[in-house]
């Protein structure tokens, strides 16, 4: 059996491509500042740097970002200086002549000055980013947002789009905003289970789907593309392998895509036998096909599951192969995850997995 | 007068059978003994913990690593967490307490000895029961089960539903016994240094280590509680079928977050205060110069005490409370900077213009200075409520907090070892092999967590055990557990330098650093009781005036 998964040879082969450029800019200012953070990658997608921002709460964010980082910055090279220079000149030599320094018991006005200052310093802090707080938190829905809902489950991403009657999983699609005509995406965040976190860094900070409780973050792209994320909240086995990808399309490209999701799955006389396998054995506790009988809903919904490019919520692409190795032993892909092994025979396991192929 | 505190001489030159030495440390309540077993365990439990996040660093060397499995690694990260925190620092700050207070402040053992013993034993068996939970968790045939919610246990991640078996009710039970024991030394520690001073050391001439030692012990009390709640909660929810945190039965995960972070956001400042009580110690004794600011550097201790209790929704940023909630807990947060700043401002003072002796517990302490401005610098970054939506629980906040902890805490803590093993042991550590434990473990911190802040900067979360190739963090990953090898290198020399010294050093005498405190005016190590005469002291350098009759500081201070 093959155990290895195979990456679809569509995703970029970044590893001969990268460039390394990086300059290890470790010097006194800022620990921080190594030049992948800010530099220029081949496939940026790839990269969910917090830096590249490509959404309204993502740059305000990276502009506050840089803003208290210069001031760390400032106050590093400051504080640094001091310490190495009191710990230079003061070091005791060799020809010391064993005489004890003079004792300095303390200074008010010193202290009041290396109080004032700091006090001051936080102020100004703490109302630049007051200010982005707001900004982000209190932004206005527009009557043209498209709205989500964004189900976390153990461990995978489902995604709603009520007013368009869509449901898909793991790859959020949203048109791209732009600046004359707004079309933000408001996602309204919830938890099947236990808690996970929405990150997806290019795009916005993170917010946590918790259970009993509703929680609301909005992006609102302005360039096409594919941005990687995944849960940033530890929930459970296969947190690693809860990975998050949102499509940003054009207006028309995300009209389209609605049309598609829209229709109820095709119904193909090819793949006869693999659908009453699928809708005989214990797929259909768990899966929708709508138009079926199948209309489970702990697992993704599979209607239009080829149009999505991974399977197991981004752990592998989505390819022949890897739909039968998921099928006949999740596992093997995703150990923890909560799709049992099927236990199929080779020829009902190729059969389910040529009916699957035609959920497109 | 003070002079005569110089008595007693060691007096246990007669050996003793084997099981008699091990009867009398056991059911010993001298302060001296315990505090030597909560550090002796405590490196016991450093070891263990060093172990886990050895293999979880083997794990991330590379991405798609098959090193262990996701539900291994999980337990990994929950028992390093819980243990480095409940078994390792607090009980080896809590001994260096035990055995320093009394001492420095003229006292012949803790206020309540039955109640010291009582408190260590519970912290001891808290940690065996913890681990117990590897065989017991699932039951004997199911062994190899720990608990796997993570250090914080956020709910519903510990309700039966998804985590059935035991392990989790070992994680509850061995928390609790230990947090009683906590709470136990914290009140020992508070009568002590309140009613045990001796004659003329007023509050303001105690040494500073007894003050952040009250102030510790005084968070611990708040702070313990509402963890030690939070733990009963879940047991009730767990045994019971209570719904305080059950959300599938309407309980709140949000509930046990505030609980957690109530406790768990002071109890940063619990395990740092006391290394800034080492470092407030050290710093002046190898610059020869008396600390800078004494009122002020206990006035901010006093505050980081007060805030410190009003911070901890940081931690929650992400959790969608609103605006208004997320612009106090960001400045709460970052005001705490300031009393933290002005520490960092006193011991650079007190250098200045000393003599600064670079040995082996300066060195480390030094270090701590570097890094603990970049860990309140980073720390400042994420009280920005906003970047903390893009660094909360990624790998930056893993970086930042092990700057805390190691790059502050560890490194004092190291230092305050040499700098009281002499006393302790009565001989000599060896100081080449204190150089080389330093060097070895600076670089291997630094190339472990200075290396880890990028990864996230890059969009890594926490707590993953394993993750994609191409987004940019596997060089960052390699180069963070390459590191690890030099600190596991360090870590040995000095257990080395540590058994070798104690059987080959050279006898230290009573007081090798020429240092001010009372505890260097007694024999080393001290004799029961510690002093043939209660000391009378008149300044906060009852040693200094003695040695300096014709300039002494009472008539300064």
């Amino acid at each position: 059996m093959v155990r290895e998964i195979h990456h679809n040879s569509q995703e970029p082969n970044h590893k001969s491509k990268r460039v390394i450029q990086w300059a290890p800019i470790m010097t006194a200012g800022c620990l921080l500042a190594a030049s992948p953070v800010f530099g220029n990658s081949e496939d940026p997608s790839q990269m969910p740097n917090m830096f590249k921002p490509q959404s309204s709460p993502a740059h305000s964010i990276f502009h506050l970002s840089l803003f208290v980082l210069a001031i760390c910055a400032v106050i590093f090279v400051i504080v640094f200086s001091l310490l190495t220079y009191s710990v230079i000149k003061f070091r005791r030599r060799a020809d010391d002549d064993g005489r004890e320094p003079p004792p300095v018991y303390g200074s008010n006005q010193i202290e009041l000055a290396w109080t004032v200052i700091p006090v001051l310093i936080v102020l100004v802090l703490f109302l630049a980013t007051a200010r982005v707080i707001h900004a982000i938190q209190q932004a206005r829905k527009p009557p043209e947002a498209i709205e989500v809902i964004a189900i976390g489950h153990q461990f995978w991403w489902e995604f709603r789009y009520p007013a368009l009657g869509v449901v898909t999983a793991n790859e959020l699609h949203v048109p791209s905003s732009d600046r004359s005509h707004p079309t933000p995406t408001f996602i309204t965040l919830l938890s099947a289970d236990t808690d996970h976190s929405f990150w997806v860094p290019r795009l916005a900070g993170k917010t946590d789907l918790i259970p009993n409780r509703v929680n609301q973050m909005w992006i609102d792209p302005n360039e096409t593309g594919i941005f990687v994320g995944q849960c940033a909240q530890y929930c459970g086995t296969q947190h690693a392998k809860m990975l998050l990808r949102v499509y940003v399309d054009s207006p028309d490209q995300f009209q389209k895509w609605v049309q598609e999701q829209s229709k109820p799955a095709q119904v193909s006389e090819s793949a006869k036998e693999g659908r009453r396998i699928f809708e005989t054995t214990a797929c259909i506790n768990c899966h929708a096909v709508s138009g079926t009988v199948a209309d489970g809903r702990f697992g993704p919904d599979l209607t239009h599951l080829m149009s999505r490019d991974t399977i197991a919520s981004g752990a592998a692409s989505n390819s022949s192969e890897n739909l039968r190795l998921w099928i006949h032993d999740p596992d093997a892909i995703k150990p923890g995850s909560l799709m049992p092994a099927m236990n199929l025979n080779q020829r009902d396991l190729d059969a389910v997995t040529a009916y699957l192929e035609t959920l497109r | 007068m003070a002079s005569e505190t110089i008595a007693l001489t060691a007096a246990h030159d007669v050996p003793q059978p084997i099981g008699t030495v091990l009867h009398d440390w056991v059911v010993t309540v001298d302060h001296k003994k315990l505090g030597i077993l909560y550090i002796l365990y405590a490196l016991v439990f450093l070891v263990i913990g060093g172990i886990e996040a050895t293999i979880m660093r083997m794990q991330l060397i590379v991405p798609h690593n098959h090193f262990v499995s996701p539900q291994v690694f999980n337990r990994m990260f929950t028992m390093h967490g819980t243990t480095m925190i409940f078994f390792v620092t607090m009980p080896i700050l809590f001994g260096f307490g035990n055995y320093l207070i009394p001492l420095m402040i003229g006292a012949r053992d803790m206020a309540f000895p039955r109640l010291n013993a009582w408190s260590f034993w519970l912290t001891a068996f808290g940690g065996l029961l913890l681990y117990f939970s590897f065989i017991g968790g699932n039951g004997l045939y199911g062994a190899g089960n720990a608990p796997d919610v993570g250090w914080f246990a956020y709910a519903p991640l510990t309700a039966t539903a998804f985590s059935p078996g035991h392990s989790t009710d070992f994680w509850t039970l061995g928390l609790l016994v230990s947090g009683f024991g906590s709470i136990g030394t914290a009140v020992n520690i508070l009568a002590t240094i309140v009613c045990l001073r001796c004659p003329g050391m007023t509050l303001s001439k105690m040494p500073l280590l007894a003050w952040l030692n009250l102030v510790m012990a005084a968070m611990v009390l708040l702070a313990i509680s509402p963890l030690t709640a939070a733990q009963m909660m879940l047991s009730l929810d767990r045994f019971l079928g209570a719904h305080f945190f059950d959300t599938l039965a309407g309980g709140s995960a949000v509930l046990w977050m505030h609980f957690f972070w109530i406790f768990g956001h002071p109890e940063v400042y619990v395990l740092v205060i006391p290394a800034f009580a080492f470092a407030s110690e050290i710093i002046p004794v190898f610059s020869r110069k008396p600390i800078f600011g004494y009122p002020v550097m206990v006035a901010a201790t006093v505050c980081i005490g007060f805030v410190g209790f009003s911070v901890w929704a940081h931690h929650m940023f992400t959790v969608g409370m609103n605006s208004y909630a997320n612009s106090f807990f960001t400045i709460t947060t970052m005001v705490i900077g300031v009393p933290t700043g002005i520490k960092i401002f006193n011991w650079i003072a007190t250098m200045w213009g000393g003599k600064i002796i670079l040995k082996t517990p300066m060195l480390f302490c030094i270090a701590f200075l570097f890094q603990f401005l970049i860990a309140g610098l980073t720390g400042i970054m994420l009280s920005a409520a906003p970047f903390d939506w893009q660094l909360g629980n990624s790998y930056f906040v893993v970086a930042h907090f092990h700057y805390v902890i190691v790059g502050g805490i560890l490194f004092t803590l190291f230092g305050a070892f040499y700098y009281w093993f002499p006393k302790m042991s009565g001989r000599m550590y060896n100081e080449t092999l204190g150089k080389w434990h330093f060097w070895l473990f600076f670089i291997g911190f630094h190339l472990t967590f200075d290396f880890m802040h990028v990864p996230g900067l890059l969009g890594m979360p926490r707590r993953i055990y394993t993750y994609e190739p191409g987004r940019g963090w596997d060089v960052w990953n390699l180069i963070c557990t390459i590191g690890v090898f030099f600190q596991i290198a360090g870590t040995l020399v000095f257990i080395g330098n540590l058994l070798w010294s104690y059987f080959n050093g050279k006898a230290a005498g009573n007081d090798p650093w020429d240092a001010w405190t009372l505890e260097w005016s007694t024999s080393s190590p001290p004799v029961e009781y510690n002093f043939a005469k209660i000391p009378v002291v008149k300044s906060r350098r009852p040693l200094w005036d003695i040695k300096h009759p014709e300039d002494p500081d009472w008539k300064y201070e």
